[in-house]
């Protein structure tokens, strides 16, 4: 019987990655196809929605289904069998350690974006012009690959208060300075945090910016240059603006990460020395605390909070039309 | 990009970046990103050290230490990861979970990208931003509701938990939102030229995405699949509550997050299981660099 | 034009190959799979038995195995090192009953088990996080009772107390211990520590003061645990609870009717802020200090500290992280400190349960109670049994040993009172010892935040 099941987990594993793209492209023209049919304006109506349909019945399915449920949720007591109103959002607004969780996200979304996207940016404009591209890609792409059980262990002797072992300290004993503890001193213990994050995620921007200036064309900057403008002209003229709607892609990414952070504050700290997150509080809740309609109401208050970096998103994207 | 843009004769392309640039800066430039390789690679090398020594070693003098006398480098955390009952068939699921997934998400991201960035529909700005906006809803969350949508539906009978079909099917949708962010990102901003001209020459919309929008995109759909394969690689949630208590379909992840004691003890041979783990996304991500090579899109914004 | 798509193509070829290859490496790899899967009797073993199920209801006694074919599903905190003893101990089983167990560890058990819960995946026999979601579980029809078990066998080979705490409050039981740990042990190096074993609280606090010189502090202390910091904290505050104020307070603080800001909860927290003052390192130093790694000073030379206060599966810690070999150290049991309530132990143990109610369940659940089974997992090391017939000389070390006899011969053992509490208390309580230690000082503010963490945790 064990037998049977892995041979039928391969042959479909192999049917997946083989049919699975035969029958995608034979979906795309079986929808030309069929919208061919049509004329030229009806066919314009449909054409979209077809093309559509798979990403929306994943996304329907795997994400606004449960979003509903947990709009649902928040607003049921513990059990799920009773309307509660506003109490779980009246809860999550008047504790003192909800706020403060609240507080720190603040900080997380001021800061990580500013410090992944920058040094990101950063690291993709540089590595473009030396000659070893592809080895500072890599260092800096590292942590990415890093399973975040071993980034904590990691982390957690970078900032070991203890100068024998502590990196950090370690420097700090070396250029005579006392030792700090760097994850319980408040409030900077947060930014210590962040850097864990930006450790992890700088690659990632750098990847996806890197890749975008692949994309600007080497004739366009040439011209520039020879036109007389300096590199920091250049970069400033030609390449931020064509990167600009990338980096909005990155930040948006970031902003989100940070609003939904979760790993790093649970390995590093769990939440003490005033350094919880709200998505930490909602974890508990869900899973340790049996409050899911408290976990909800976070998760509904996470929904809400993005609304204003859609608003941006969107007045972007209708700029992007306009001159297009 | 209002500048006149010109369809270009693709394939005629020519590897350009090594030509020679202005210096400018040429030393501070190197120095920056040297001081920034070093201070990305201090926690990993940290991590690869500690790795090659006992827990107690590690407890008793820093990393930095072990490069002198006396050396105590042992090989035994990877031999006890390495020996781990059911870790080459846990490595072969890793395999079985992540291609399909990023195969799924990257196909059907792309056709959604495109949809939004070269079609014309009511109502497709908000749309994408709701897309867009999935990315905010917390996984954890997610869980109990499409658990239980997937216990009560079983179209034809079939048990979708506890099945790989789940976990492709839930990396899939779970990757989505970022996957057809970045790539309508990039389609949009290819020139509006090359498909006008594409449609006047009376290429069908299936055409141009395949033959036009893909191949001008590979730097993106490259990222992008070191992105999700990397996720769905490293990934522990997802695997442990769509693939239920059954060892044998479990991935790597799940058998090196398990390498410590309830109590957390042994926590050395999670450095080792770092590096083991780490192969592959890293030989991924090397041999997709390739792609990421200047003039794929065609000089799309030529002046 | 061809270029371009062919790029694209000889990516998607690229990824095409690497499935295949995989296929054809695990297709190679498949035959060299371990003996036991292929070994396994076919699926159409007499699964359907029921009127027979597995094994015979002799709990923690005689156990008759049949053989019932099958496979058995099992989920359980035990990881790495305990992962492989846990499946040396049901080897035999195996053997006997022809069923496969399919083991998972996990290190969140309680997130698993919800989650499977909603899938309907879930294992057939599992390791339950807490009296708490149990009886939750229990409510909602996924947790079985075990009315196979025989309970008064159960109970007779089992240190008092332990039994009915795997009991659902209609008399069901539903889990069992099969794994213990005794808690308050206080280890020392052998090497520096000449003042016996203290009989009372302040003996051991004179003596230890008066040996201590330089920079050596009294107590190694360290609470730092991850996603559970501060709960070695809360075992000391618990074991000074129980011998300060006694039974009777320990049990209502359990059951939410003892107030956290009481004199008697407030003078533990002191007492355990006595021990924090003499701590080496100070409170930053114990509060980013893995609990692992906190008696690594007890070790080192010159040692940084004398004494330490933990549970009797630390001397593995003590090996790993610290290079200490077994006789460098050894332990005594937190002496009284009110004479009135003399002789209580702390204790914890891992509960199991069971979701599923198949023959190889139930022949697997009373095959673990067995002293044989145990004693398999006792040889091996790190298991303190739950079966007082586990003979003694099976331990593999001195400590180990003690511990059992310490668990055999209890008169009253108490179980962790923070295991005990409903989740969010227990939670609260772990961070409530991380703030105390680093602000003494706040410990009034810090027990009224408990208190209406209580007045919250313990309603419906």
């Amino acid at each position: 019987m064990f037998d049977a099941i892995l041979e039928n987990r391969l042959l479909a594993a192999i049917l997946v990655v083989i049919a699975v793209p035969i029958v995608l492209v034979g979906y795309i023209y079986l929808v030309e196809f069929v919208v061919g049919l049509f004329r030229r304006t009806t066919a314009g109506r449909i054409r979209p929605w077809l093309w559509l349909a798979p990403a929306l019945v994943f996304l329907g399915v795997f994400l606004v289904y449960p979003t509903i449920a947990t709009v649902i949720r928040s607003f049921q007591n513990r059990r799920g069998d009773q309307f509660v109103g506003l109490e779980n959002y009246q809860w999550f607004f008047t504790q003192n350690d909800t706020l403060i969780a609240l507080r720190n996200n603040v900080i997380w979304v001021i800061f990580l974006p500013l410090l992944v996207v920058g040094i990101g940016l950063l690291v993709a404009v540089l590595v473009d012009r030396v000659r070893f591209e592809g080895a500072a890609k890599t260092v800096i792409f590292l942590p990415m690959a890093i399973s975040f059980v071993a980034a904590g262990v990691i982390w957690r002797f970078m900032y070991e208060l203890d100068p024998k072992i502590g990196t950090l300290n370690a420097t700090l004993n070396a250029v005579g300075a006392e030792p700090r503890a760097w994850l319980v001193e408040q409030p900077q213990n947060n930014f210590f945090l962040i850097i864990v994050g930006v450790w992890l995620l700088t690659g990632f921007a750098m990847v996806i910016l890197s890749a975008g200036l692949k994309g600007i064309s080497t004739e366009l900057l040439e011209a520039a240059r020879v036109d007389g403008a300096n590199e920091v002209q250049v970069f400033r003229r030609i390449v931020l603006p064509l990167l600009m709607p990338t980096i909005a892609v990155i930040a948006t990414t970031i902003i989100i990460y940070a609003l939904k952070t979760f790993d790093v504050v649970y390995t590093m700290t769990n939440g003490n020395f005033n350094t919880d997150v709200i998505a930490n509080t909602m974890y508990q809740m869900l899973f340790n605390n049996g409050q899911p309609g408290r976990s909800a109401a976070i998760a509904v208050i996470l929904f809400v909070a993005i609304v204003p970096v859609m608003i941006v998103n969107i007045r972007r994207f209708q700029e992007q039309e306009a001159v297009r | 990009m209002t500048q006149a843009q010109a369809p270009v004769a693709i394939g005629a392309q020519v590897e350009t970046r090594r030509r020679a640039r202005p210096r400018l800066g040429g030393i501070a430039v190197n120095t920056v990103l040297i001081i920034l390789m070093i201070l990305w690679a201090i926690p990993a090398i940290g991590l690869l050290v500690a790795s090659f020594r006992t827990a107690a070693a590690t407890n008793a003098s820093g990393w930095w230490t072990a490069f002198t006398p006396p050396w105590e480098f042992t090989i035994e955390n990877y031999e006890y990861v390495l020996g781990r009952a059911g870790i080459d068939q846990a490595f072969i699921n890793s395999f079985v979970i992540t291609i399909p997934a990023t195969v799924l998400v990257v196909m059907i991201a792309a056709f959604a990208a495109y949809a939004f960035a070269w079609m014309e529909f009511p109502g497709r700005n908000i749309l994408f931003v709701i897309v867009v906006g999935l990315l905010v809803v917390p996984l954890q969350v997610t869980l109990i509701p499409v658990l239980n949508f997937f216990r009560d539906f079983t179209p034809a009978g079939i048990k979708i938990n506890g099945t790989f079909l789940a976990v492709w099917l839930a990396h899939t949708g779970y990757g989505l939102p970022f996957a057809v962010y970045l790539l309508r990102n990039y389609f949009g901003s290819l020139p509006k030229e090359v498909f006008e001209s594409a449609a006047i020459d009376g290429a069908a919309p299936g055409t141009a995405f395949f033959r036009l929008a893909l191949p001008m995109s590979v730097p993106a759909l490259a990222s992008l699949i070191i992105f999700q394969f990397l996720w769905v690689w490293n990934d522990l949630l997802v695997a442990l509550v769509y693939l239920g208590p059954v060892p044998q379909n479990h991935p790597l992840s799940v058998v090196l997050a398990n390498l410590t004691t309830s109590f957390g003890g042994g926590w050395q041979f999670l450095t080792a299981a770092a590096f083991v783990s780490m192969v592959v996304p890293i030989i991924v991500f090397l041999s997709l660099q390739r792609y990421f090579v200047r003039g794929i899109t065609g000089g799309a914004v030529k002046g | 034009m061809a270029n371009r798509t062919g790029r694209w193509v000889r990516l998607w070829v690229l990824l095409a190959v690497a499935a295949i290859a995989v296929a054809a490496c695990s297709s190679g790899g498949e035959s060299a799979a371990p003996g036991g899967e292929s070994a396994a009797p076919p699926a159409s073993a007499p699964a359907g038995e029921s009127a027979a199920p597995g094994g015979s209801p002799a709990a923690g006694g005689e156990f008759n195995c049949e053989n019932i074919g099958g496979e058995v599903s099992v989920v359980g905190s035990w990881t790495g090192a305990e992962q492989d003893s846990f499946l040396a101990m049901v080897a035999p089983w195996e053997e006997c009953s022809g069923a496969t167990v399919n083991y998972t560890g996990s290190r969140d058990l309680a997130a698993q088990l919800t989650t499977g819960i909603a899938s309907g995946t879930l294992p057939d026999v599992a390791g339950l996080p807490g009296p708490g979601l149990m009886k939750e579980w229990y409510d909602q029809g996924a947790l079985k009772p075990l009315s196979f078990v025989d309970f008064a066998t159960y109970e007779a080979n089992t240190p008092p107390g332990f039994a009915a705490a795997g009991k659902a409050s209609d008399g069901q039981l539903l889990g069992i211990f099969t794994k213990a740990a005794v808690k308050g042990l206080i280890y020392y190096n052998k090497a520096n520590w000449q003042g016996g074993d203290p009989a009372t609280w302040d003996e051991l606090n004179t003596t230890a003061r008066g040996a201590v010189s330089g920079d050596e502090k009294q107590w190694c202390i360290g609470v730092e645990s991850g996603a559970a910091s501060g709960w070695p904290g809360t075992d000391w505050v618990e074991d000074i609870v129980l011998r300060q104020a006694g039974p009777d307070v320990y049990d209502a603080w359990v059951a939410g009717e003892q107030k956290w800001t009481s004199p008697e909860i407030k003078a533990a927290f002191e007492t355990f802020g006595d021990a924090v003052a003499n701590a080496y390192g100070g409170s930053n130093y114990i509060v980013t200090t893995n609990f692992g790694k906190a008696a690594n000073p007890m070790f080192a030379d010159p040692p940084g500290c004398l004494l330490h206060h933990q549970a009797s599966f630390i001397t593995d810690f003590f090996k790993n992280e610290a290079g200490a070999q077994d006789g460098d150290f050894d332990f005594f049991v937190m002496p009284d400190i009110n004479p009135e309530f003399s002789g209580a132990i702390t204790t914890a143990g891992d509960l199991f349960g069971m979701f599923n109610d198949t023959p190889q369940a139930q022949s697997l659940i009373n095959y673990l109670l067995t002293a044989e089974a145990q004693q398999i997992w006792v040889e091996r090391g790190g298991f303190i049994s739950m079966n007082k017939n586990v003979p003694a000389d099976v331990y593999p070390d001195d400590t180990s040993r003690r511990s059992a006899e310490i668990l055999a011969g209890a008169s009253s053992a108490k179980f962790d009172a923070s295991d005990l509490m409903p989740n969010a208390m227990n939670q609260a309580f772990f961070e409530a010892i991380v703030a105390f230690v680093q602000n003494p000082g706040d410990i009034d503010s810090i027990l009224s935040n408990l208190d209406n963490v209580q007045a919250d945790a313990y309603g419906g």
